[in-house]
């Protein structure tokens, strides 16, 4: 437990501090640039960007080799894959643009093909004299091990200025995020915010490329915002929760990694990140699935209370088992089906509801009332006490006669 | 072309195109379903499917890695379903969650075990090794009647040439059921048509497609079998039937081209050694998809999209 | 079973339904829900055969959430369907149903006379021929509704009354006794408008029934039999002469419809 314990407290090593740190900057830019993303409903668009790095990884290298360099600069690398990463942005968006394919068969081309393009030059790369130690395969899932100083700086001011970026730009992308259409009139320029947004997430994949890997930088842009929503409903806060567990599950997932061997830093974040995610998904108050689970069968006994009582109040037989089984659980039938006394009782209130709101509809007419005539709404919550002795006072009159029994 | 070509490329590139044809036409259905990426998830979770049934049952066998892949493409399937209706999340952002998730489990269980003297590594389980299925004891084409020869063939060979059967005949058997349910499903279900149970059996098709393809071509060129052959086949036709033709047509040209590009291309450019064929495939079925984006005759879209 | 000669008290409408012994198809208690909202709370229904029905309401009361439901393409939270008296799942076969022109991808790769057999599917199965008879009755389904001369025509160059009138001949090509419609008259021109009543009122002079998803209050005196009036409950059901007026209306959809504005339907015949 020590190595984790040192890693954790920035202990374990100059660059393994470096990394922790560049993880949870990158964490944060990342959850933060993706909700952009995510509130966009183009998640999957970073995969196409992810994938089409590697080419250009590889040109990179080819192209410093022949240059004369070193060929492993981690700086012209990352250029590199940024041009790359672009280009496959620009395919993506043309071939939606232009022709009848739809966005998702777009992505999924573009990621395979800039793929299988990006092995082939990895291979060329082998043949390369100076190429068999070039270990970009690192770049393919990652590795800080054996990370030079130099590189760690990179990630570190990399993910700072990211996050420096999100926070700048962060209004107008809520407002393009939340309603194109809406931002589009009041003036704001869509389509550059857009192309603004897109920069940011290549900048965060780019950065990312040496610590999580490009196949799953990805992750990073989605699972933070998508956890995030379990727990607000506001923009603004949306963008810090996303980059506050962005953050967390980079720095954690850095310590782990580095606390101890065969525990490769990409998956080790990513699986730190889908940990949060899978307790959100369950745990989180509003929108978790327990939550949802207790409310949707409090809601369906609800809906068969209702239904049993009424058909209770007009005699009718009831055959569907569940309704059955709520009433007879609440006492309000026997064993045999015949009504208590209390089901008498509360389908006697049903039934008078139906009849106060029968009047309420006949006298409210423009009120918007239909909406509330959901048939599980009680009429206590809509009109005042006296609105409802007003009612109770018509039914006693003419209409008695047709609706009694 | 005589006895190298039947030793060292007949193989591998019959293997490319059984792969390529049992990958294009399940994706058919998922481009027409919008459920392109579907593909892409599938083909990542291939990884933790192999990795979990390797530690399962401790050998690398060809049934228990087709059942961890498709029980993992199934798992996925059901989490990203879950995922969507639960969490009320769009289905990119939970295929993104669902697939990462799932490829990162699977690199740590085989990082963490012991898996270094099987060939089950990471990079392998990516990129594929299309060029080492050869038929060592090929001597020339005679050795296609030679029951000792045809006994060597790569076992990959024999295990792709079912799959992709396997995949003709369903597309065959089910061909109504697959077409109106992808086209209309409200009016599937109102015939009684199990809709669910073609969708999922639609997805773990394309999964042990990808699994059978996966040894050859590595998981993510999976994705452009599943998805480039079909997609330059939308832009060449307005036919259904037709379209899957051409897709079976594009799937055989960019394995073909691909693996001799792959073999010949550095030669003949001057190099000395060749190219991944994996990628090269993956490179020419881009390559095809991008003229028929700019040349195809139906590429422009006619009719409205789908409201709901 | 539930016995469909019981008559069913209007769930808080003013008008009952009436006894139906012979129910094309019929809803006891159905309740469907998106989330904690009802879209259709407990709705009885009885749609007689050989007659039109209209289900009208405002937006989003539950019209075609009521159709899907009763098909069984949205799940239900609770209630019971039959058809004809029989669980629907055994009478599939005697059910035609017409989707919103809306719901499918209309560059979906297909020509129309492929779509019309899309109707046969249930009844030549996986893998039964589709013989020349069946290609001559797909044909005489497209003649029905006009559209003969565009039977090889992809779907994508349709306008939206000819798409309509296709998923109608395919409906036609299931031979059913039940025809149930989702808006079929939203957003067509009014050729397309008078080709498919005529065909509708053809079936029904067959003795099949016919309920359609309806947004026009303007022509349900003109079309329709029978008027199925809805507001997430069951306001009111039954022959349009004696339902379809300014009370039920009014109940239906509450301030929503202007008094003058009712006065125009010309409600009362005669009036």
């Amino acid at each position: 437990m020590t190595p984790l314990i040192e890693a954790l407290l920035l202990q374990a090593g100059y660059n393994a501090a470096l990394v922790a740190v560049g993880a949870a900057l990158l964490g944060f830019a990342a959850g933060a640039a993706g909700t952009f993303l995510f509130l966009r409903k183009r998640a999957l668009v970073s995969d196409a960007v992810a994938h089409a790095t590697l080419p250009g990884v590889g040109l990179a290298f080819i192209a410093m080799v022949w240059l004369g360099g070193d060929g492993r600069n981690l700086l012209g690398l990352l250029t590199g894959s940024a041009v790359t990463a672009g280009i496959g942005l620009l395919a993506v968006e043309w071939m939606t643009r232009r022709t009848r394919l739809s966005e998702d068969a777009a992505i999924g081309a573009v990621l395979s093909v800039f793929f299988g393009l990006g092995i082939v030059i990895l291979t060329v790369i082998q043949t390369m004299s100076s190429g068999r130690q070039a270990g970009l395969e690192s770049f393919l899932l990652g590795s800080t091990a054996g990370m030079l100083f130099q590189d760690a700086i990179v990630i570190a001011v990399g993910g700072s200025l990211a996050v420096l970026a999100t926070w700048v730009m962060r209004r107008p992308m809520t407002l393009v995020a939340f309603d194109a259409e809406y931002a589009a009139a009041s003036g704001v320029n869509v389509p550059g915010i857009d192309r603004l947004m897109m920069a940011l997430v290549m900048a965060v994949t780019v950065i990312g490329l040496k610590i999580v890997g490009l196949i799953l930088i990805v992750a990073m842009l989605i699972i933070p915002p998508v956890t995030a929503r379990f727990w607000t409903e506001r923009s603004q806060s949306l963008i810090w929760y996303a980059g506050g567990i962005g953050g967390v599950s980079g720095y954690l997932g850095a310590a782990f990694s580095a606390s101890a061997p065969d525990l490769p830093t990409g998956p080790i974040i990513v699986l730190v990140a889908a940990l949060l995610f899978l307790l959100s998904l369950f745990l989180a108050p509003a929108r978790g699935v327990a939550a949802a689970v207790f409310r949707h069968r409090r809601f369906q006994r609800k809906v068969h209370r209702r239904q049993g009582l009424l058909a209770l109040a007009r005699r009718e037989p009831i055959h569907d088992e569940l309704t059955l089984r709520v009433l007879r659980g609440e006492g309000l039938i026997r064993a045999d089906g015949v009504a208590t006394e209390t089901g008498r009782a509360q389908a006697a209130k049903i039934a008078r509801d139906e009849r106060r709101w029968d009047v309420a509809r006949e006298i409210h007419q423009d009120t918007g009332l239909a909406g509330r005539y959901d048939g599980l709404t009680p009429i206590e919550e809509v009109f005042a006490p006296d609105e409802i002795a007003e009612f109770d006072r018509r039914i006693g009159g003419p209409r008695a006669k047709r609706e009694g029994p | 072309m005589g006895s190298e070509f039947v030793m060292f490329s007949l193989t591998p590139m019959l293997i490319g195109v059984l792969a390529s044809v049992a990958c294009a036409l399940p994706g058919n259905f998922l481009i027409l379903r919008r459920q392109a990426l579907i593909g892409d998830a599938i083909s990542h979770v291939v990884l933790p499917g192999i990795v979990v049934a390797f530690l399962l049952t401790g050998v690398v066998a060809a049934i228990p890695m087709l059942l961890g892949a498709a029980g993992a493409a199934v798992v996925a399937v059901v989490l990203i379903e879950a995922i969507k209706r639960l969490g009320r999340i769009e289905p990119g952002a939970a295929m993104g969650v669902t697939f990462t998730t799932l490829f990162a489990g699977g690199v740590l269980l085989l990082e963490q075990s012991d898996t270094s003297s099987v060939h089950l590594d990471v990079e392998h389980a990516l990129m594929g090794n299309l060029e080492s299925l050869v038929w060592l004891r090929a001597t020339d084409w005679s050795s296609l009647i030679d029951p000792w020869a045809l006994a060597g063939v790569p076992e990959e060979l024999p295990r792709i040439a079912v799959v992709c059967a396997g995949v003709i005949l369903l597309t065959l058997v089910f061909w109504r059921w697959l077409k109106i349910s992808t086209f209309d499903e409200g009016f599937a279900q109102a015939l009684g048509l199990p809709v669910g149970a073609i969708g999922m059996g639609l997805v773990i098709t394309a999964a042990v497609a990808a699994v059978a393809a996966f040894d050859a071509v590595g998981s993510i060129i999976v994705i452009a079998m599943f998805i480039c052959p079909p997609a330059a086949a939308r832009m060449m036709t307005n036919g259904l039937e037709r379209q899957v033709w051409w897709s079976v047509l594009f799937a055989v040209i960019s394995a073909v081209l691909g693996y001799v590009l792959a073999g010949y291309g550095p030669l003949w450019l001057g190099g000395e050694n060749a190219v991944s064929a994996a990628g090269m495939i993956a490179t020419v079925s881009g390559i095809i998809l991008a003229l028929a984006c700019a040349f195809g005759p139906h590429r422009a879209r006619v009719g409205a999209r789908a409201e709901v | 079973m539930t016995d469909p000669s019981v008559t069913l008290a209007a769930s808080g409408g003013q008008a009952a339904a009436q006894v139906r012994p012979d129910a094309a198809l019929s809803l006891r208690g159905l309740t469907v829900s998106y989330g904690e909202k009802p879209a259709v709370f407990s709705v009885d229904a009885a749609f007689p055969a050989g007659e039109m029905t209209a289900i009208i309401g405002p937006n989003g009361a539950g019209k075609s959430t009521l159709l899907k439901a009763a098909l069984g393409v949205i799940p239900r939270l609770s209630g019971e369907v039959s058809v004809f008296g029989q669980p629907i799942e055994t009478v599939r076969g005697r059910i035609a149903y017409v989707p919103q022109r809306a719901s499918v991808d209309w560059d979906f790769p297909t020509t129309v006379i492929d779509v019309v057999m899309m109707g046969l599917y249930r009844q030549v199965g996986l893998l039964g021929r589709l013989t020349g008879a069946l290609k001559a009755r797909a044909l005489s389904c497209l003649d029905r509704v006009g559209m003969a001369s565009f039977a090889d025509r992809q779907i994508g160059q349709l306008s939206g009354g000819q798409q309509q009138r296709v998923f109608l001949a395919r409906a036609l090509a299931q031979d059913a006794d039940l025809y149930l419609l989702d808006e079929p008259f939203a957003g067509v021109d009014a050729a397309t408008e008078r080709a498919i009543i005529d065909v509708l009122k053809s079936l029904k002079s067959e003795g099949k029934a016919v309920v359609c998803v309806h947004h026009d209050l303007a022509t349900v005196r003109d079309y329709f039999d029978n008027v199925f009036m809805i507001n997430v409950r069951r306001i009111a059901e039954g022959p349009v002469a004696t339902t379809f007026n300014g009370e039920t209306l009014n109940a239906t959809y509450g301030g929503r419809l202007a008094a003058t504005h009712i006065d125009q339907l010309n409600l009362v015949e005669g009036a």
